[in-house]
């Protein structure tokens, strides 16, 4: 039984909780996360596949399984990359309707809304948009098949 | 390391105590705040002004005969003077106050483009240019007709003279470039590029947003026709910028906005215009900061701007070294003449990563295109990341921002 979004959030939080708030361990830890995140193929980094960021870029992948949306997700930058990671550990496997419905309060409870910033700077907050947009185009793809 | 002046010996801990905002940490580490070519920090003078202002002066000023409006109104044309004088204009009516160098631009490329632009007619501008100074002329010339030029640059992001000379035609109306690049710190030769551009009757916009902090301006040796800068680029407030312009040129120039102040007479079966330079200030100005600017000038003067000049170029030098010396960093803007602005890149690191691990050090420079992508696509490059200069800033704040940069590059190893 996999695990829910709600889980998976929770043991994000555990784990950045060790870091205590410090943003020079927190940026070195979101950067392995990253490293661990497979490398998308350069012939899925097309035009499609991005997410417009002002400074990262990120590409992001759906495909439906199953009954569950797939993502592949990369970025250009080696934070934007660790954060997507995190994007695609929870909500990769899950249902359109889990994904429409996804609360993500893990940001805040780590403190990422500095990632994110109120600006264009990167592709995070973009990328969410897109991973829940494609939760309900998948959605209604399901309802109408 | 001595932090005083070559030049002259003033009190680098004097100036820095007169900025409240860089005494604080960020991320646990002391703040450097490296990004002056965004804004700089505004000394404890000209925040005292504006809540003077709002505590003792505050009225509408150019319309009541009160006591209040009358403080107030004088205080505003005072530092109409001191701009003016600031800049070398010959009279003070020439200083006009916009939101910035923006709106500056954008006023005489829509003002005075819509009267004296036509079919056929060329703009020249530069590669280096700041998208304030690229789509209002951009926009213009779509409007009227009109041809978009651009004077390239070389590799060290200089403008070439010979050129430049081509690029000029007597199809040329007018020849816009910046004193200075907030990219590349290159200083440009404002006088001679003036000089070919008045022998075919073109007329000339210079943004100053970059130089007035940094260099002495003088537009009436300059001889430009229009200079455009901002407040808060030089310890002023931000919101507020200036546009000099010719008598000759803005008595010729249709006002950009309508509305109260820029009228003489007011009727349904017609209105006149005010004189300059009310003609350009439609409505209720940012009085409380312009006030205050006078504060930031004064600022500058006490100082000297030779001194400043000096000090940054000692500031520009010595970080520029101590970059170049690091592997794997490329400096992009190589001039041989340029204000304290250095944008580099580091090998296998990206810049926004490098600007989000150098905030965490504590350390705040731009990254990104700076708004200038032209120029990026010139250099094959999606961004940089800038560390730029001010007064007071140290040695030792340079040498911190050296050692986070190498430790940074161990984490990327």
């Amino acid at each position: 039984m996999s695990e829910s979004i709600q889980d998976i959030q929770d043991e994000i939080i555990d784990e950045f909780s060790m870091l205590d708030g410090d943003m020079e361990m927190t940026i070195s830890y979101i950067m392995e996360l990253g490293e661990q995140l497979p490398e998308m193929g350069e012939d899925n980094k097309t035009e499609d596949n991005i997410v417009k960021g002002c400074q990262s870029k990120v590409w992001l992948k759906a495909d439906l399984e199953e009954g569950k949306v797939m993502f592949e997700a990369d970025s250009n930058t080696a934070i934007t990359k660790g954060l997507v990671s995190l994007l695609v550990r929870i909500l990769s496997g899950k249902s359109p309707q889990e994904i429409i419905d996804a609360d993500l309060y893990f940001i805040d409870k780590i403190g990422l809304n500095r990632f994110i910033g109120t600006q264009r700077s990167n592709g995070f907050g973009a990328m969410m948009k897109q991973m829940k947009i494609y939760g309900l185009a998948f959605s209604t793809k399901t309802q109408n098949a | 390391m001595s932090n005083t002046l070559t030049s002259q010996h003033i009190d680098i801990e004097h100036i820095r105590s007169q900025f409240q905002v860089l005494h604080q940490e960020v991320n646990g580490k002391p703040l450097v705040y490296f990004d002056n070519a965004a804004t700089n920090q505004k000394p404890q003078r000209v925040i005292d002004a504006i809540v003077h202002h709002y505590q003792n002066d505050n009225a509408n000023i150019h319309r009541g005969i009160h006591t209040l409006a009358e403080r107030s109104t004088a205080k505003f044309e005072e530092t109409r003077k001191a701009v003016q004088s600031f800049i070398g204009a010959n009279e003070a009516e020439e200083i006009i106050f916009t939101k910035g160098t923006s709106e500056s631009i954008n006023l005489v490329a829509s003002s005075w483009g819509r009267k004296f632009l036509s079919e056929g007619d060329e703009v020249l501008i530069s590669a280096m240019e700041h998208h304030s100074n690229i789509v209002p002329w951009q926009m213009i010339c779509e409007e009227k007709g009109a041809t978009l030029k651009v004077m390239p640059i070389n590799e060290a992001g200089e403008l070439i003279l010979s050129e430049v000379e081509n690029l000029i035609t007597d199809k040329t109306k007018m020849v816009a470039f910046n004193h200075a690049s907030n990219t590349l710190g290159t200083v440009n030769p404002v006088k001679e590029i003036t000089a070919m551009a008045h022998a075919v009757g073109a007329k000339v916009l210079i943004d100053g947003a970059q130089s007035t902090s940094h260099l002495e301006v003088d537009v009436k040796d300059l001889n430009v026709d229009f200079f455009a800068f901002s407040a808060h680029k030089m310890y002023g407030p931000t919101g507020l910028g200036v546009l000099y312009g010719k008598r000759s040129i803005l008595e010729k120039t249709p006002p950009y906005q309508g509305g109260g102040e820029m009228i003489k007479d007011v009727s349904f079966n017609g209105t006149t215009y005010n004189d300059i330079p009310y003609k350009f200030e439609a409505g209720t100005p940012d009085i409380a900061n312009v006030i205050a600017f006078k504060e930031a000038i004064n600022f500058i003067e006490e100082l000297g701007k030779d001194n400043i000049a000096a000090y940054e170029q000692e500031l520009l030098t010595y970080g520029t070294e101590q970059l170049s010396q690091i592997e794997g960093v490329r400096i992009i803007g190589t001039a041989q003449e340029k204000v304290s602005v250095i944008s580099f890149e580091v090998e296998g690191i990206h810049h926004f990563d490098l600007g989000m691990w150098l905030d965490a050090k504590g350390i705040a420079v731009r990254t990104g295109h700076h708004c200038t992508q032209p120029l990026m696509d010139h250099f094959c490059i999606e961004g940089t990341a800038r560390a730029s200069f001010s007064v007071y800033n140290t040695k030792a704040e340079i040498d911190t921002f050296i050692a986070a940069l190498k430790d940074i590059i161990t984490k990327f190893k």
